[in-house]
């Protein structure tokens, strides 16, 4: 096995030293795992770059790890400029009060929008270049020589003349005191030596021995449990609870009414939990009570055909293309509910205390969380204190909104002691931010050639902005609901309108890992196959004719296709289906290969997927990612579904919300075809053009068209 | 009191004979490798051994499982020394957010000890752990790395 970096423990001790308070670690501390900082004197050269004596670098790494990677593609960012030994980088993630106190000197550390690599690669590749130079200037001040005669590599720099060497471990106390350099010099693509190259992952090795690294396994002295119950129809209150039925059980020690749900607290989270199984609770439901998916999906209709509704597209004139169209396509498509179900539930620890706010958290927003704990607690941003730990999947649950923290500063405060708050798994799918259910109505008018001359596009759904940054709103209308039919829709089409009904329901809509592109890139590149299939014309071909003058697009679809061999016949009783989506500044082909038994049973045989993300920081991980992608998006095209029945959704664990497992897995093939020039997201490109390249391959192999999801309400049977 | 051998050490722990392995295993004894995912054993988050089974912690009764050898992700390497299998998971970087992968690892541990060569078939069969981030392919090469060692 090769040596490989790891992941500073620091945070870990920090959190328990400042819980702890001198008294015995209630956290576990590994075996084996080496701790930065521990014993050395580590020397800050910048806010992303720390030295010790020994040589290790560590990197400082703002944003969250959710199992993307970043804690990897991150610190290489920063380590192809420092020309540092990458063996002996470890990754740390700084605090949010730290970031908060230091004029946020580490930028956003919001992760999610496949922001990290796009959004931070110019900053990170500076700090690493800033923090070479003044290594370099700090070893030429010691053997008094120009700097210009200087090189580092491999944490070593060198006199050429001399050909003295100096270690950065030995200059980097002495680089601390130089000013940093105004305008680094960047490398050229072509001179990264990192960048691009297959690195081993820095917390693999923790992920694999059970170290403690998630918020659900922190521990702090004192500590206690508590588990919840949430109003099962969103928005409801507490009327009242009969505190006395569960008076006496073992170790309950308190109940706690928070809004919209009651916690109680025990001396262990399965007291906690049993407690409240039996805690009678009396809901006010409001009014909602009654609604139902049924009821949800006639009013999405209702905007399919509404009068008012916001044009967010247009180009050329729909009606007269219409008009001189040869035929017509028509299509409704409809989208569910889904849950992130991330496989750990949401929790959160807090300690309270008259004029300081702790808490350790899985968190996307670690500033989101600091300002959630202020809020709950009624106290300044300074007096809060946030932990960040590695999150059991994130997928946008644990970004936007932070309602599990402030329900653990409301509990810890009433309890006086730290209390880790854990929703169960029932908790967690029924009081979820979902993905939004959407409708789409299209009509498109082609001509003799079968290529479209008009297509008018109606989508009708929920806003995530309105529901949860309303202010972002642009005159009252949410244009990022019609993604993927806006400015990523690149097909060919003189006459082009989409216009985008906001139907609000009373059920709370989010982010969910590729957000409104998850839909929408099914809906269009479904219905790019019906016009395709009208025009009597095979899938690839015409879409690769809609894309005549989009070389980039052409590349990303042409690779998919020859890697999956589109031009050959498929395997005995296997069909093929394709998709192309632009998210995220990215680009990725699907090609699909399933089958249908008579029964009408689907099986995905084998994904291949063709990316362009501009630059690649670590095609290993970005492969990762794309396999990670297409699961995602395969268990929601097969079975994801959330219902809503009397106001509350009916699905509660993975028995009736269920999942892709190993068994069901497809062969993935990934072809990367960088472009360069541009930097794209990698996190969730793969999930969109999944449902559409299987729903194509479904139809290939069946005739069925399908319109709606999951395939596991779809009758497929065959006679 | 329940008395519990885990990881070879016995010891008497103060919980509710009714209460689930998986959290005498995390809160009573702060073994927190172990993972809750669905509290039904639906998932195998919480997969440990019973006398070298591979069970699904989060349902069964502490009581059952008194008297029983316990192994969790915390016991499965011996003297320092990685097992094949988290050996293996290291060489294919399996783990992405790594939540579901100590039950993961359990699991597969037990098939191979069964199994020591698992065809395809067998591992579909065995192996029904849910991973949200979808390592699976990599799981499977991970597993066939494993039988080689």
């Amino acid at each position: 096995m090769t040596t490989m970096p790891q992941i500073s423990r620091r945070f870990f001790i920090t959190s328990v030293a400042a819980a702890g308070g001198g008294m015995t670690l209630g956290f576990r501390l590994p075996v084996g795992t080496r701790i930065a900082g521990a014993a050395t004197n580590p020397a800050e050269v910048n806010a992303w770059v720390v030295i010790q004596p020994d040589d290790t670098v560590i990197i400082r790494v703002a944003r969250s790890e959710m199992g993307q990677g970043i804690t990897t593609s991150l610190p290489m960012l920063v380590a192809e400029e420092l020309e540092c030994d990458w063996s002996k980088v470890r990754a740390e993630f700084p605090s949010p009060e730290e970031n908060l106190r230091r004029k946020r000197a580490w930028g956003e550390m919001s992760t999610g929008g496949s922001r990290s690599v796009r959004t931070s690669h110019e900053y990170l590749r500076k700090a690493g270049a800033i923090a070479r130079e003044m290594l370099i200037a700090a070893a030429a001040a010691q053997w008094n020589v120009p700097a210009a005669e200087c090189q580092a590599a491999n944490s070593i720099i060198t006199h050429k003349p001399s050909g003295r060497t100096l270690r950065y471990g030995a200059v980097a106390e002495a680089a601390t005191k130089l000013p940093p350099p105004v305008e680094p010099k960047l490398k050229g693509p072509k001179e990264w030596t990192l960048l691009g190259t297959p690195q081993k992952r820095l917390d693999t090795a923790d992920k694999v021995t059970g170290k403690p690294l998630f918020g659900i396994d922190v521990r702090v002295p004192n500590m206690l449990y508590a588990a919840i119950v949430q109003c099962p129809v969103f928005g409801g209150t507490v009327k009242s609870y009969d505190e006395a039925k569960i008076r006496g059980l073992k170790g309950v020690r308190q109940v706690v009414p928070l809004p919209g749900a009651v916690a109680v607290v025990a001396d262990s989270w399965w007291r906690a939990t049993q407690a409240v199984d039996a805690l009678p609770v009396t809901w006010d439901e409001g009014q909602n009570g009654k609604v139902s998916s049924a009821s949800i999906a006639e009013f999405l209709r209702g905007g399919l055909a509404a009068p008012e509704a916001a044009v967010v597209r247009t180009n050329g004139n729909v009606d007269a293309g219409l008009a001189k169209a040869a035929t017509r396509v028509e299509a409704e498509y409809v989208a569910p509910f889904l849950s992130h179900a991330t496989m750990e539930p949401q929790n959160c620890t807090a300690h309270v205390t008259a004029d300081k706010v702790e808490i350790w958290v899985p968190t996307q927003s670690g500033e989101a969380a600091l300002a959630a704990a202020a809020g709950a607690a009624e106290m300044a941003p300074e007096k809060v204190v946030v932990h960040k730990t590695m999150l059991g999947g994130g997928f946008g649950r644990r970004g936007a909104v932070q309602d599990y923290v402030k329900q653990a500063v409301l509990v810890a405060k009433a309890a006086g002691q730290p209390v880790k708050l854990l929703w169960t798994r029932e908790e967690d799918i029924r009081h979820d931010f979902y993905r939004p259910t959407a409708m789409a109505k299209f009509i498109a008018g082609l001509a003799e050639s079968g290529m479209p001359v008009a297509w008018r596009v109606r989508v009708a759904g929920p806003s995530i902005i309105a529901n949860l940054f309303p202010q972002r709103l642009s005159n009252g209308v949410d244009q990022s609901f019609a993604n993927g039919f806006t400015e990523e829709m690149a097909y060919e089409v003189p006459n082009y309108e989409v216009g985008y009904a906001m139907r609000t329901t009373h059920v709370p809509v989010g982010f969910w890992r590729s957000v409104n592109h998850s839909q929408n890139g099914f809906f269009r590149e479904c219905f790019i196959d019906e016009m395709a299939h009208a025009a009597g014309q095979d899938p690839y071909r015409y879409r690769r004719r809609l894309l005549t003058n989009d070389p980039q697009r052409l590349a990303v679809l042409d690779a998919a296709a020859e890697r999956a061999g589109w031009s050959n016949p498929a395997p005995e009783g296997v069909s093929r289906g394709i998709a192309l989506v632009e998210a995220y500044g990215s680009l990725c082909a699907q090609v699909v290969e399933a089958s249908v038994s008579g029964k009408g049973e689907v099986r995905v045989h084998r994904v291949t997927a063709a990316l362009d993300t501009g630059h690649v920081v670590n095609p290993e991980i970005l492969r990762a990612q794309t396999e990670s992608g297409i699961v995602y998006g395969l268990s929601a095209a097969l079975y994801g579904s959330i219902t809503i029945e009397n106001g509350r959704v009916r699905q509660g664990n993975f028995d009736d919300y269920e999942m892709l497992r190993i068994a069901d897995m497809p062969a993935v093939e990934t072809v990367l075809v960088p472009s360069g020039a541009f930097w794209g997201g990698g996190g969730e490109i793969g999930v969109p053009p999944l449902a559409p390249a299987l729903c194509n391959a479904i139809f290939a192999a069946t005739g069925k068209r399908i319109r709606s999801l999951p395939l596991k309400d779809q009758d497929l049977t065959r006679a | 009191m329940p008395r519990l051998t885990v990881n070879g050490q016995t010891q008497e722990v103060d919980v509710d004979p009714e209460t689930p392995l998986l959290w005498v295993l995390r809160d009573t004894l702060g073994l927190t490798g172990t993972k809750f995912g669905c509290g039904i054993a639906q998932c195998g988050a919480c997969t440990v051994h019973v006398d070298g089974v591979a069970t699904r912690s989060c349902s069964a009764p502490v009581s059952a499982v008194e008297g029983s050898q316990i192994t969790t992700i915390e016991g499965l390497s011996t003297n320092g020394v990685l097992h094949p299998v988290q050996k293996a998971w290291i060489a294919h970087d399996v783990p992405q957010c790594g939540y579901c992968q100590s039950g993961m690892i359990m699991a597969v541990a037990a098939l191979l000890k069964d199994n020591p060569q698992p065809s395809d078939a067998d591992i579909n069969a065995a192996i029904t752990n849910i991973c949200r981030c979808g390592t699976y392919a990599r799981i499977r090469m991970a597993i066939h790395t494993a039988t080689q060692a």
